[in-house]
């Protein structure tokens, strides 16, 4: 029978369905003002795709910060233990997850079952997030996947030693009018140096165990994954999808649960 | 005699002349991209003003974050030294500083001779520092100046649980769009604000009397969370933005006095 995991980010929602443990359904959409327009959406996606109405989903376990405002859930589970259970699935190995999302940064190490040996993570400062990433695109004046592309020509990273966006963005503007200018490719690794610095900072404190991986939105700027892979000194798992491991967690979770 | 303190703080540079213990007059600009020429435009004004050359000026002190930079300063003083040195000049009675600038925020102690006893700052976060309510009046499209005054018309406080610069603008930006009144969303950051600062007092000892120094000391709305957080009414100077280029220009009048003495001796 099949089960819909949904994750409401603070900016985007995804959803995965899974139909007798496979998945048969996915989709990623930019969140709307209203949690519950937005979740259905992203839902009908995913149920297009896999052709089928939401009358035929047994379990629908949502998660994320949003996860309380999807009224036609019949779950909700943390972030924290959707994501355990997604990385689980797509690389069991994996004891150390980095998730890095628009607004959060979290650290958690897996057990081999896909449950949650301990966590640690910040949801009240921009420092490491996308958010933070986004605030610096904007002033480098470069789309996204350009930014992560272009810090892999870097030499060195440039120094940004302020965590802090709004600090951060000082150091970048004088980085751009410095005679000569800083070379942008070293300023953008600078720029991932700084989140990477802060979130590696957080997985010290509860111990980086191999293997690493990597997942969040900001998963996908291969930059930034190359700057984590750089501070933990190992190489780092990033799943195809690094967006939907908790969607997809979330759909297991409903599997789990009753959905089978 | 004349004594010049010349504060280049990281957003607005100060500076205050003393004709012997007296304020002869002050200055308050913003720091430019160049420090050097943002110094001369104080020091220049400032003379403008008395109608005096640098040659009738004693002794120079800088202070501030760009206290190097002041080419034409006989010495610099640390900012922390500067303000326990201002404030006990106005207020000999007060113990504990809170100094909100332009990018930073500090809790000081001082003893009855204006000395440090004790200090903590955060210059980690742009929360709570005045880039940051620079950051929000532009998001409600508002003065800096009018900000505190707005967040005290407000009927109810709109609780904000994180101090991030970045964060508290995206929700102030959606609040807005949602037709919560400015008022109540500057209320909200006001008291968010407060905290923090409480929070940093809370790390030295908070003791009577109080003062707030610094630019954001001039905003009521954020002066009144403040009072009702830490529970002591603040004693305010006139112009608590100069409290550093005072204490910077009490230093010269110090060093100088000290000097002829030791000539004389010699």
């Amino acid at each position: 029978m099949p089960v819909a995991g949904i994750d409401v980010g603070s900016q985007t929602t995804k959803v995965v369905i899974l139909g007798d443990g496979q998945v048969v359904g996915q989709s990623v959409i930019v969140s709307a003002e209203e949690t519950e327009i937005g979740a259905r959406k992203a839902l009908d996606e995913a149920l297009k795709q896999a052709g089928l109405a939401i009358t035929d989903l047994t379990v629908i376990v949502a998660t994320g910060v949003g996860r309380k405002d999807v009224s036609f859930a019949t779950r909700q589970k943390t972030s924290l233990s959707c994501l355990a259970k997604g990385i689980n699935r797509l690389a069991p190995s994996v004891r150390t997850l980095i998730d890095v999302g628009a607004e959060t940064s979290t650290v958690i190490r897996v057990n081999e079952k896909g449950g949650v040996d301990d966590s640690i993570g910040h949801d009240r400062c921009a420092s490491g997030t996308g958010v933070f990433l986004e605030s610096m695109a904007k002033l480098m004046q470069m789309p996204l996947p350009e930014m992560g592309r272009e810090s892999l020509k870097a030499q060195k990273r440039a120094e940004v030693s302020s965590m802090c966006a709004i600090f951060a963005e000082q150091e970048v503007i004088s980085h751009v009018h410095r005679v000569p200018p800083t070379p942008k490719p070293d300023i953008i690794a600078g720029i991932h140096g700084s989140m990477a610095v802060r979130i590696v900072g957080l997985a010290k404190r509860i111990g980086i165990k191999p293997e690493v991986a990597l997942c969040g939105g900001v998963a996908q700027n291969v930059g930034f994954a190359k700057v984590v892979e750089e501070e933990v000194k190992q190489k780092v798992v990033i799943p195809e999808n690094p967006q939907l491991v908790a969607a997809l967690g979330a759909a297991r979770i409903a599997q789990e649960e009753g959905g089978k | 005699m004349f004594f010049m303190g010349i504060d280049i703080g990281s957003r607005g540079a100060k500076g205050v002349v003393l004709e012997d213990n007296k304020i002869a007059t002050s200055f308050i600009g913003d720091t430019g991209p160049e420090s050097v020429k943002t110094s001369e435009m104080v020091r220049d004004n400032m003379l403008k003003n008395l109608g005096l050359t640098m040659k009738e000026i004693n002794y120079n002190m800088a202070t501030g974050y760009g206290r190097v930079l002041v080419p034409f300063a006989h010495e610099n003083v640390s900012e922390i030294s500067a303000h326990a040195k201002g404030a006990n000049w106005y207020f000999p009675s007060v113990r504990t500083i809170l100094d909100m600038g332009g990018q930073d925020c500090k809790a000081i102690n001082v003893n009855e001779k204006g000395q440090v006893t004790k200090f903590i700052m955060n210059d980690k976060c742009a929360g709570g520092t005045g880039r940051f309510l620079e950051l929000i009046a532009s998001v409600l499209a508002l003065q800096l100046e009018e900000i505190g005054q707005i967040s005290l018309e407000s009927k109810k406080n709109f609780p904000f649980n994180t101090v991030c610069a970045v964060f508290a603008k995206s929700e102030a930006i959606s609040l807005m769009k949602k037709g919560t009144p400015k008022s109540d969303i500057l209320a909200g950051l006001h008291d968010a604000i407060a905290v923090r600062c409480h929070n940093l007092l809370k790390r030295v000892n908070i003791e009577k009397d109080f003062t707030i120094t610094g630019g954001i000391a001039k905003n009521k709305g954020m002066v009144a969370k403040i009072k009702e957080k830490v529970g002591i009414e603040p004693v305010l100077a006139p112009d608590p933005q100069i409290m550093g280029a005072l204490g910077a220009a009490l230093f010269a009048k110090d060093r100088y006095l000290a000097k002829q003495v030791a000539a004389q001796a010699a």
